[in-house]
């Protein structure tokens, strides 16, 4: 940079200094370097390594009669039972537009609050929901069924 | 004698300097003398470094009523108010889930003035909001926002969603179930850019929107971990933030040249009072920071004739003390007619029906339930973007400092009204009655529902509004008025449809009486 070939502009407004000395430059770039690597590092700051939310996975206890169709939503728990001819399977109740809890319903499920409607099986017939309610993996055993709300199953996997 | 005086000079003049110190413990406090003359009410301004933020003195055309209507002060005012209430309260709140929620009954049901401090809180944190947008609208109809205020518009967007950002997160600090359920739909929000991600597939290797929901709630529900960090941001963290962008504010509106006016405000003001304007110090000023300032040639009344301005002190000080104790006022007076609400405990398993978060965000509930993604990220992004953009697509000159200045003025802004208010009535009113494309076609792929709905229909035809009003008018500032116009109408309807007109499962109810009772 050559600025004092020029004279100055005026005596309220001269040509700026030169601040491209090496040491001014290395400071500069080695806090912005920091920084930068700083915030990348933040990035992880805010996930702990272990979420504090409670376990996703759970056993109940079946219930004996269940009328093909009719939903079990175990106490505290943001799952449907459905019970059939071929077998057992779980829905989340868990809308998949804003994440409230969807209510059972003689057709399937309705969300109180932007008005999705899902059918027994969770596709979305009507509202804003955009996808399906989830099918969640079940295993039974010793007439408790262990339900994983962690692990999402194709729809129509059925245990039995 | 008495017993003092016999003792020797430095005792009594220990004793002399013992009842000086109420006078001397003042002259220092306050240097210049009381405010009297023209000078020593300058020096009571630019000697205190609260007061210096303002300039010494003002023009008269900014304590005119109608420059301002004094919204600015009044949002200040209401966070002021919002401020100490909020340190009161913080005695005896507790964030920790359930924990908060008994702290809240016992503020409101204890605590003496407990329910009144609280009340007054809520209320304030109300009228900052309206303020807020009220005071945006003033100065974007007086065409504020143009060269050299520019930033200070961009500064006032920073201001804007910061008192937004507050509201929201205090919103979850009683923990019940409106709290629950309104943050819980909040955070989904934020996690809803997944409308997009996963009806490409991409959501396993690219995921902004849960991030940005860890980011927020720090697990994958609201519990503890969410509680403690909206407090922290309520506290804490948005508050400085506020405080230091209201600094900056505040500042450059004394840098930009006091309050925006227009080119003849002078001729117009001694038109109106020749008699009672003088030039400027009558004393020899004692700083000369006027002589940098017309180097600089900033200073709008360069061989203009008399200086229409006045001391601020007592003249903007008293009106600015005026409007804090009106907003006190009202705060205090609805805080004795109306409690803020407080529902049963937060209930993770049943949604409160109908889930409504605060009022002011009810419109964008109301869009969020056609689209999660559009209604909840994309229209109000493109919204902010939009205001910030204002002042330097609007490169104008005429009509600044005039209420709805500049081409197509007040006719244009009437026709924008109806134009703006009658499209998104329709439009509500259509979806209301026929559904929308899900309910037609219901294989329909959800990327065709989440970019054309009710919501990207409005945005679109206020978009194509305000081209017609550019190609109307030849002129960038028609657009604005015609955009800006429908974007506060559009707010409107869609804020008293969310407020009044929705009922359980977000259904549509001509009034509350009708909802059916559960
Ligand atoms: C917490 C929020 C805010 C506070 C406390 C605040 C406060 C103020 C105050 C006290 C003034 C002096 C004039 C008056 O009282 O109207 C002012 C001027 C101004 N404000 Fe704000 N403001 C806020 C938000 C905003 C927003 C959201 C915008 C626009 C996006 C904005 C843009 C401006 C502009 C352009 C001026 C200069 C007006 C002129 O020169 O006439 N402010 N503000
Ligand atoms: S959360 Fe279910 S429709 Fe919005």
């Amino acid at each position: 940079m050559t600025t004092s070939s020029k004279p100055p502009r005026s005596r309220l407004d001269p040509d700026p200094v030169p601040r491209r000395d090496w040491l001014g430059l290395s400071a500069l770039w080695t806090a912005g370097g920091a920084l930068l690597f700083g915030m990348i590092g933040m990035l992880k700051l805010p996930k702990a390594a272990v979420l504090s939310s409670p376990s996703k996975k759970f056993r109940v206890p079946l219930p004996e009669t269940l009328a093909a169709g009719e939903a079990y939503v175990p106490p505290g728990r943001s799952v449907a039972l459905f019970k059939d001819a071929e077998g057992v399977y779980a829905v989340s109740t868990i809308c998949t537009h804003l994440g409230c809890v969807v209510k059972a319903n003689p057709e399937g499920f309705e969300c109180p609050c932007h008005g999705s409607r899902f059918l027994a099986d969770g596709t979305v017939t009507k509202g804003p929901a955009p996808r399906a309610l989830p099918w969640l993996k079940v295993s039974l055993g010793g007439g408790m069924a262990t339900i994983d709300e962690d692990t999402v199953v194709p729809p129509g996997t059925k245990v039995s | 004698m008495t017993p003092v005086d016999a003792g020797g000079p430095a005792l009594r003049e220990f004793v002399e300097n013992l009842k000086a110190v109420p006078r001397r413990l003042k002259e220092t406090a306050f240097r210049t003398g009381p405010p009297v003359t023209d000078r020593t009410r300058s020096t009571f301004v630019f000697g205190n470094v609260f007061l210096h933020l303002h300039s010494v003195r003002t023009h008269r055309w900014s304590l005119r009523w109608t420059t301002t209507m004094g919204l600015g002060i009044m949002t200040f005012a209401a966070f002021l108010i919002a401020l100490v209430t909020g340190v009161m309260l913080m005695f005896y709140y507790k964030p920790f889930p359930d924990v908060a929620y008994q702290s809240m009954k016992d503020i409101h049901f204890v605590v003496p003035t407990g329910r009144l401090i609280r009340n007054i809180h809520r209320w304030s944190a109300n009228v900052m909001v309206i303020g807020v947008i009220l005071h945006m609208a003033r100065a974007f109809y007086t065409a504020a926002y143009r060269r050299p205020r520019e930033y200070n518009w961009l500064i006032g967007i920073g201001l804007l969603v910061t008192t937004l950002g507050l509201s929201f997160t205090g919103y979850l600090l009683p923990w019940d179930q409106l709290a629950y359920w309104a943050i819980t739909i909040g955070a989904n929000i934020a996690q809803s850019p997944r409308e997009v991600t996963d009806a490409l597939n991409i959501t396993d290797y690219f995921d902004p929107g849960g991030f940005q929901k860890l980011l927020l709630l720090g697990s994958d529900q609201v519990g503890a971990e969410a509680l403690i960090r909206f407090y922290m941001l309520h506290v804490m963290i948005l508050p400085l933030v506020l405080a230091a962008l209201m600094a900056v504010h505040f500042w450059r509106i004394r840098k930009d040249g006091g309050l925006v006016r227009p080119p003849d405000a002078d001729e117009r003001l001694t038109k109106k009072r020749a008699e009672e304007t003088y030039p400027v110090f009558t004393e020899a000023p004692a700083k000369t920071y006027h002589l940098a300032a017309i180097v600089r040639g900033r200073t709008p009344n360069v061989g203009r004739g008399p200086e229409n301005t006045v001391p601020s002190m007592p003249h903007l000080f008293y009106a600015e003390l005026g409007v804090l104790m009106f907003t006190l006022l009202i705060c205090v007076a609805l805080s004795l007619v109306s409690d803020a609400p407080l529902k049963e405990l937060a209930n993770p398993n049943v949604p409160e029906n109908p889930a409504k978060a605060p009022w002011y965000f009810l419109g964008l509930q109301e869009m969020v339930s056609f689209s999660a993604f559009m209604g909840g990220i994309a229209i109000p992004a493109i919204v902010l973007l939009g205001l910030a953009l204002i002042p330097y697509l609007d490169r104008e000159t005429k009509g600044t400092g005039e209420w709805f200045g500049g081409p197509g003025g007040w006719p244009l802004v009437r026709l924008s009204l109806l134009f703006g208010l009658a499209v998104p009535v329709l439009l509500e009113a259509f979806a209301i009655r026929f559904g929308w494309l899900r309910e037609w076609f219901p294989d329909i792929p959800q990327l065709i529902v989440t970019f054309i709905n009710p919501a990207t229909v409005l945005t679109a035809i206020y978009a194509l509004y305000s081209i017609w009003c550019i190609r109307r008018y030849e002129s960038a500032r028609a657009g604005a008025l015609g955009l800006f116009t429908c974007f506060l109408c559009g707010f409107l309807v869609l804020t008293i449809i969310g407020t009044y007109f929705r009922g359980p499962n977000w259904e549509f109810f001509w009034s509350p009486a009708d909802w059916p009772q559960h």
